[in-house]
C-alpha cells in the first residue's frame, strides 16, 4: 500500500480542482476536531477504515489462499507438483492444500470434466465460502481440449472460471503463472475476474444489513445497496 | 499365439457343432463360437491349459450383420500362449450369457461392454452401467453413436456454428 | 440465496447405481452404517468412489463406483488416423504414459508386420524402464502421504522433477510425451542425454534405500503395512490382477521375462515378488522394482546398438527432413502421412505389455482404413481394481486406506 499526494497544478479541471479543495477542507475540519456526528461517521467510513481495511483484506486473501485438495487427472499430477521443492508454491502463500470444500478459496479444476463428474464439482463448488476463486487447468477443462466428444463438459458450462491455464498438462510453470495472475487480480479489485467477465453484477453474496436502530459502526462497507457499494 | 494346426485341434477340442470358424493371422489365432455356448467354450478352453482371462472387449462391426461382438482374450500361462474367442449377435437381440460366475475378472469388462454397446450379459450378478452416468441414453461406443463435442471454430465456419455469430 | 424447493427425485434415482449392501440393516443390538467415500476424497487418489458398508470399524461391504473420469477416449481414437491416435491414447493411464503408447504402437506394428530397428527397440525400453520408476516415485510418495509420511512426498517428487527433465530433454514435453511412434521412437536422443540418465542411475539406487530407511524404521508405517489385508496368488489370479500386486502375493508372472517384446530378453534383471502378500509385500515389491528398472536402463545404454531410431518404411515412417528438400518422393510420403495418415491391412491384434501396475493390452481392430474402427484398452488399473472388496472386506476401515494406496489405481485408466 503506498501514499500518494497530488499535486493541486496537475488537476485538469477547475471542477475538480473545486473538488480536491474541498476535501483538503473536510480532512482540515476533522483533523481540527470540528467534523461530529453523522458527518464524522461518513467521513471515516469512507476515508480511513474501508479503504484501507478493504485493501489490507485483498492482500491477505490474495498471499494465502487455500486450494482444494481435488485433483481430476493427468494435471492433478503436474498440480501436486506445486508445492514440491522445485516450484514451491509456498512462497505465494498458496501451499496449505484443504481437504474439505468449506476451507478452501480455490479450486482449481485439474484435468477432464467428465459428464458425471459435472454436478459433482457444481456442488463442491456451491459448498465452498465466498469469495472463492477457479483456476481452469489444462485444455480439457477449459475447452474439452482434444477429446472432443460425448463424454466432457468444459467448466464454463456450469460454473464461472477465473482463470484459464492452456497446456496439455500444463507445466507446473504455467500453472504458477495462472495462480500469480489470479493473485494480482485479487490484490487490484476481487470484483474483477469471471464477475466482470460474464457480467454476473449482483450477484455477490450480500451481509444483512444491520437493523435501523444498530448502534456499532459497519467498519466493512458492505451491506449497502447497490447504487452504494458501486 | 497357436499356429494354424494347434488353432484347429483346439477348435476341434471345443467340438465342431459350437466353432462356427477360425481366423489365424501373423497377429492372432481366434475362434468365433455361437453365443449361447460360450461358458462351456471358455471352461473347455481352461481344461486345454487357457486358464487365464485376460480382457473382454465389445465390437461393433457397423454395417455388418450381426453387428456386435463380444471378444474374450485367452491367456495359458503354461503354453505362454495366446487365443481369442469371439461371440457375434445381432442389434435386436444382444443376449450372451455371463461368464462372471466362472470368472470373477469378466464382471467389470462385461459391464463396460453393457454400457458402451448394449450387450445384455444374461446370468451378470449386477449388470448396470458402469462407466456413464446411471440416467443416459445410449451406448455411446456404437459406431452409429455420434462423437459429440463441440465444433472447432475456424475462419472457414464460423459464420455456421450456432452461438458464436448469433 | 435462493431457497426454492428443489426436487430431489430424480437425484435419488441416479442414486440407484450404487449397490448396498444385502445384509439387513440391524443386527441384534449393532446396526450397519453405510458410508459414502469420494468421488471428491483426498484418500482416493482421484475420482474414485466407494460406498462402504460397516459394522462399527469392520468392513463388510465395499462397492467401487467409478466413471467420474470417463473421457470416451476409445470412442476419440476412432476418429483420428492411426498416428493422430497415439497422443489420445497415452492420456488413458496418465502415470504411464509411454507404456500406453508402447501397447498401442506395438499392436499397430503387428498389424502392420513391420519390423522395429534394434536401437529403436532399446530406446524404449530405457524409457519405459524411467517411465516405471517416475510412476513408481509417485505412487510412493502419494502413498505415503495417505498413510501421513509426508517427508516421503518431498523425496520422490525431487526426483520425479529429475526424471520429467530427462524426458523433456529427449522428446520436449514433460507428461504425454507421444515418444514412442510407430515403427520406433520419435526422435534420436540428445547429445549429452545417455551422460544425464548415467548422472539419475547413479544415485537412484541410493534414494531408493533413502526412501526405504524413512519408511521401514517408522512403526507406524509397519503398523499399517505388515500383515494387513493379505490375498492369496489363487484369488488375486481370479481376478485377473497383474502386475506388482500379484507378484507381492508370490506368484512371478512378468510379461517382460515370461512373453519377451522390445528386446527385453537381451537383458538381466529379477523380478521382485513377496511370500506374504499384505500391504508391506506390495510395497517392497515397487521399490525394489525401482531397482531392477535402473539396472535394466544401464543395460541398455550400455549396449545401445547403432542404427536408425525408427523403421525405413516411409509408408509409416516419416522422411527425415534434409530428404524432403531433394527427393520429390519424400515429399509425397510426407504429405500422404500427414493428411490422410498411413492404411492399415484389416485384422484385428491384442498386444499386451508389462506396465507399472500391470498388464496394459490393447485390442485394435482394423477396417482397413487409415483409422481404427475400434481400440480398447485393457487397462490394469481397471481390472485390479475389482479386488478391492475382495482385499478389504473383514478389515478395518482405515486398512482400506493403506490398501487403496498400495494397490495404486490410477482411474484415468480405470476409466479411460
Amino acid at each position: 500500500m503506498e501514499v500518494t499526494r497530488q499535486k493541486l497544478d496537475g488537476l485538469e479541471s477547475d471542477l475538480e480542482r473545486e473538488k480536491f479543495r474541498a476535501k483538503q477542507m473536510r480532512a482540515r475540519d476533522m483533523l481540527r476536531g470540528d467534523l461530529d456526528g453523522k458527518e464524522l461517521e461518513d467521513y471515516v467510513q469512507e476515508r480511513v477504515i474501508t479503504s484501507t481495511l478493504e485493501k489490507a483484506f485483498d492482500w491477505a486473501r490474495g498471499n494465502s489462499m487455500f486450494p482444494l485438495t481435488f485433483g481430476l487427472a493427468c494435471c492433478a499430477i503436474e498440480m501436486m507438483s506445486i508445492p514440491g521443492s522445485r516450484l514451491d508454491i509456498a512462497r505465494f502463500g498458496f501451499e496449505a492444500f484443504r481437504a474439505s470444500p468449506r476451507q478452501a478459496d480455490l479450486l482449481i479444476l485439474s484435468g477432464r470434466i467428465s459428464i458425471k463428474m459435472a454436478p459433482v464439482i457444481r456442488r463442491i463448488y456451491d459448498q465452498m465460502l465466498e469469495p472463492k476463486y477457479v483456476i481452469a487447468m489444462g485444455a480439457c477443462s477449459s475447452s474439452m481440449g482434444v477429446f472432443n466428444n460425448y463424454a466432457i463438459v468444459p467448466a464454463d458450462k456450469f460454473m464461472p472460471v477465473d482463470v484459464h491455464v492452456p497446456g496439455c498438462p500444463p507445466r507446473p510453470e504455467a500453472l504458477m503463472h495462472g495462480i500469480i495472475e489470479l493473485r494480482s487480480m485479487v490484490h487490484d479489485d476481487p470484483t474483477l475476474g469471471w464477475r466482470a467477465r460474464y457480467s454476473a453484477y449482483g450477484t455477490e453474496e450480500v451481509v444483512p444489513k444491520p437493523a435501523a436502530d444498530a448502534t456499532g459502526v459497519n467498519v466493512f462497507g458492505a451491506g449497502g445497496t447497490e447504487d452504494e457499494v458501486a | 499365439m497357436p499356429d494354424a494346426a494347434g488353432l484347429e485341434k483346439l477348435a476341434a477340442a471345443i467340438g465342431p457343432e459350437t466353432v462356427l470358424g477360425t481366423v489365424h493371422t501373423d497377429c492372432r489365432s481366434e475362434i468365433s463360437v455361437r453365443p449361447e455356448a460360450i461358458v462351456s467354450v471358455l471352461a473347455k478352453l481352461r481344461a486345454e491349459g487357457y486358464g487365464d482371462l485376460r480382457s473382454v472387449h465389445g465390437v461393433d462391426y457397423f454395417p455388418e450383420e450381426p453387428r456386435l461382438c463380444v471378444k474374450y482374450e485367452m491367456l495359458s500361462r503354461e503354453l505362454l500362449d495366446r487365443v481369442s474367442v469371439s461371440v457375434r449377435v445381432a442389434l435386436d437381440d444382444p443376449r450372451v450369457p455371463s461368464v462372471t460366475p466362472d470368472w470373477p475378472t469378466a464382471n467389470w469388462p462385461e459391464r463396460e461392454a453393457f454400457d458402451m454397446f448394449g450387450i445384455v450379459f444374461e446370468g451378470h450378478p449386477d449388470l448396470r452401467r458402469i462407466l456413464m452416468p446411471e440416467d443416459y441414453e445410449g451406448h455411446p461406443q456404437r459406431r452409429d453413436f455420434p462423437i459429440g463435442g463441440e465444433p472447432v471454430i475456424f475462419t472457414h465456419n464460423e459464420s455456421s456454428v450456432p452461438g458464436w455469430f448469433a | 440465496m435462493t431457497t426454492e424447493a428443489r426436487d430431489l427425485s430424480g437425484y435419488r434415482q441416479m442414486e440407484e447405481s450404487v449397490t448396498l449392501s444385502e445384509e439387513s440393516f440391524v443386527e441384534g443390538d449393532r446396526e450397519l452404517l453405510t458410508l459414502n467415500i469420494g468421488p471428491h476424497h483426498p484418500a482416493t487418489h482421484g475420482v474414485l468412489r466407494l460406498v462402504v458398508t460397516l459394522d462399527g470399524e469392520i468392513i463388510r461391504d465395499v462397492s467401487p463406483v467409478i466413471g467420474y473420469l470417463h473421457t470416451g477416449i476409445e470412442k476419440t481414437a476412432e476418429v483420428k488416423s492411426y498416428w493422430k491416435a497415439i497422443p489420445v491414447i497415452e492420456r488413458m493411464d496418465y502415470l504411464a504414459y509411454y507404456f500406453n503408447g508402447m501397447g498401442y504402437c506395438g499392436a499397430v506394428e503387428k498389424l502392420l508386420g513391420i519390423e522395429v530397428p534394434k536401437r529403436a527397440q532399446y530406446l524404449r525400453v530405457i524409457h519405459l524402464e524411467l517411465n516405471r520408476i517416475m510412476s513408481h516415485l509417485v505412487w510412493l510418495g502419494t502413498s505415503a502421504l495417505d498413510l501421513g509420511a509426508i517427508s516421503v512426498w518431498w523425496y520422490c517428487f525431487r526426483e520425479r522433477e529429475q526424471l520429467l527433465d530427462l524426458f523433456e530433454m529427449s522428446s520436449g514435453q514433460r507428461m504425454h510425451t507421444r515418444y514412442v511412434q510407430i515403427g520406433g521412437v520419435a526422435e534420436e536422443i540428445p547429445r549429452g542425454w545417455e551422460e544425464k540418465v548415467r548422472e539419475f542411475l547413479a544415485i537412484m539406487p541410493e534414494r531408493a534405500d533413502v526412501y526405504g530407511d524413512l519408511l521401514n524404521k517408522n512403526e507406524i508405517f509397519l503398523q499399517r503395512m505388515r500383515g494387513v489385508c493379505p490375498a492369496s496368488a489363487e484369488s488375486l489370479r481370479a481376478l485377473g490382477v497383474t502386475g506388482p500386486l500379484l507378484r507381492a502375493s508370490g506368484d512371478p508372472w512378468d510379461l517382460r521375462k515370461a512373453m519377451p517384446y522390445s528386446s527385453y530378453e537381451d537383458f538381466e534383471f529379477k523380478i521382485p515378488i513377496g511370500t506374504q502378500g499384505d500391504n508391506y509385500d506390495r510395497y517392497a515389491v515397487r521399490l525394489a522394482e525401482i531397482k531392477e528398472s535402473v539396472k535394466i536402463v544401464e543395460q541398455a545404454l550400455d549396449g545401445l546398438p547403432e542404427g536408425p531410431y525408427i523403421t525405413e518404411d516411409r509408408k509409416v515412417a516419416l522422411p527425415p527432413r534434409h530428404e524432403l528438400a531433394t527427393s520429390m518422393e519424400a515429399l509425397i510420403h510426407h504429405f500422404k502421412l500427414v493428411t490422410e495418415g498411413m492404411r492399415v491391412p484389416e485384422g484385428e491384434v491384442y498386444n499386451a505389455i508389462e506396465g507399472p501396475r500391470g498388464e496394459y493390452g490393447v485390442f485394435i481392430r482394423s477396417d482397413g482404413s487409415s483409422k481404427p474402427a475400434r481400440v480398447h484398452m485393457r487397462d490394469p488399473s481397471f481390472v485390479n481394481l475389482q479386488a478391492t472388496p475382495a482385499l478389504v472386506e473383514g478389515h478395518l476401515l482405515a486398512d482400506m486406506i493403506a490398501t487403496l494406496a498400495v494397490m495404486d489405481p490410477v482411474i484415468g485408466g480405470v476409466d479411460r
